[in-house]
């Protein structure tokens, strides 16, 4: 079982032990969408020591900012980050639940305030990172449903 | 105490300690005499309140601005949309900022929640929150708790039944997380469809109280200190035809209170639409005249002290 499915990369970022099943939408998370200039490989449902099952995505000649590591966390909080160079892992970490999380999703309550046109970016509380509960700083409305309303 | 008050926004009855609201109506309490004309007062002399009232509102809207009236201060603002920026297009947040800096305090009343956290965001001046969408009303909620108070002398140990539309009305949400705090006894009646958002009971869940779900008004009005109706909001139905399911469906009446406690009271936010027979008005029971009345004391002392004029 010790056969390379995807062969390793050379520069770029390897997002490792992604919730399984959730591996299109960091995909969406991180802005990979058709214009996307560099290989992008993604593995769905892969057996896992940990998780049992997990996804992978490797990106080459790409290293992640932590603005986008944070979007990670809230629809896979185990997942692990390993950037490489020159075929080696350069730094690996896992990626954290921030404890507010402001701009990178819209309030799922289209009565909230935020969603009209004013000059604001959507702000949440994390009010648990198990399951990840975030509430709206404006509305008060609280949601577990993060990955639907990523912007 | 006041040092905490001065400059703070009012948006939502959860940025309040129990001890600050205790705080508010033992002010509330010494305003009462100002508020009902019998004495004067010139506490918010050359105060300015700006009013921005975005939706209909009758009580709220006048009982702001007799309290800034009773203590000498004045009162600017709009209460509809034709002829302001706002029918323009204007931005909630240019709106604000504009009247942040005619006034001294902002009173606002909006059609989305969160618009009044996002006002305080905008301005330097002190926010009140007088009702965003389906969010929070939290002057409606301390005059709750001031008409309780005033007439059990306590609110803890006092059994509450709250009946009406416990899932779209904003004022029940607010004003049992408040009563849970201060350790009253719940009770929710509603019909299945719009009983209490479980988001809002494990709240209150929280606080260690373990309300009472029914749909048995009845029964629930047997063992009640204080019953809490309210009008079933057709407005806020997104469906019409959920609406005319449960229009109507509990009606307070002279019937219905026959086994009732001699010293029940019953409150209502009003505008009330035949939820509470006319016939029960002349009852010792009713309490919700007084209770809009208590409006008027309750938003002099939030007003006064927001802007440091009491201690």
């Amino acid at each position: 079982m010790k056969e390379f499915k995807v062969t390793p990369i050379r520069n770029g970022t390897v997002i490792d032990h992604i919730t399984v099943g959730m591996a299109l939408k960091v995909l969406r998370i991180i802005g990979v969408k058709e214009d996307v200039s560099s290989t992008v490989s993604v593995l769905i449902h892969v057996p896992s020591k940990k998780q049992g099952w997990k996804d992978i995505v490797k990106i080459e000649d790409r290293e992640l900012d932590p603005k986008e590591l944070d979007r990670i966390a809230l629809i896979s909080p185990d997942a692990t980050i390993n950037i490489i160079r020159d075929y080696n892992v350069a730094e690996k970490f896992i990626v954290a639940v921030p404890g507010s999380v402001k701009g990178i999703m819209k309030c799922s309550n289209p009565g909230c305030i935020t969603n009209k046109s004013e000059p604001v970016e959507p702000e949440f509380v994390v009010e648990s990172k198990k399951p990840i509960t975030l509430r709206c700083v404006y509305c008060d409305r609280v949601t577990t449903d993060i990955a639907e309303n990523i912007i | 105490m006041s040092e905490g008050f001065k400059g703070m926004d009012v948006v939502s009855i959860r940025d309040f300690s129990r001890e600050q609201i205790e705080h508010v109506l033992k002010l509330a309490e010494k305003m009462v005499p100002i508020a009902k004309g019998d004495e004067r007062s010139i506490l918010l002399e050359g105060k300015i309140l700006g009013s921005l009232f975005f939706e209909p509102s009758t009580r709220t809207r006048l009982s702001f601005n007799a309290a800034m009236t009773r203590l000498g201060g004045r009162t600017l603002g709009f209460d509809a949309l034709q002829g302001s920026s706002v029918s323009k297009g204007e931005t909630l947040a240019d709106t604000v900022r504009m009247v942040d800096s005619y006034s001294d305090v902002i009173v606002l009343r909006h059609t989305q929640e969160g618009a009044a956290r996002l006002a305080a965001h905008f301005a330097d001046k002190p926010i009140i929150n007088a009702g965003d969408g389906a969010g929070q009303h939290p002057t409606q909620t301390m005059l709750d708790l001031f008409t309780i108070r005033k007439a059990k002398k306590k609110i803890e140990g006092n059994h509450v039944v709250v009946v009406g539309d416990l899932k779209y009305g904003r004022t029940v949400h607010s004003l049992s997380e408040a009563l849970a705090m201060f350790g009253a006894e719940l009770t929710f009646v509603a019909p299945p469809t719009l009983q209490m958002p479980k988001e809002h009971l494990r709240r209150i869940e929280s606080m260690g109280l373990k309300p009472k779900i029914t749909g048995d008004l009845e029964q629930a009005v047997k063992d009640a200190d204080v019953l809490y109706v309210t009008r079933i909001q057709k407005e806020r139905f997104p469906d019409p035809a959920e609406y005319q399911k449960v229009e109507g469906a509990y009606r307070i009446d002279l019937n219905l209170l026959k086994d009732a406690k001699d010293d029940l009271i019953i409150m209502h936010p009003l505008p009330r639409i035949g939820e509470i027979d006319p016939s029960v008005d002349s009852t010792d029971h009713a309490m919700y005249f007084e209770q809009a009345f208590n409006g008027v004391p309750v938003r002099m002392a939030l007003l006064a002290l927001v802007l440091g004029a009491s201690r």
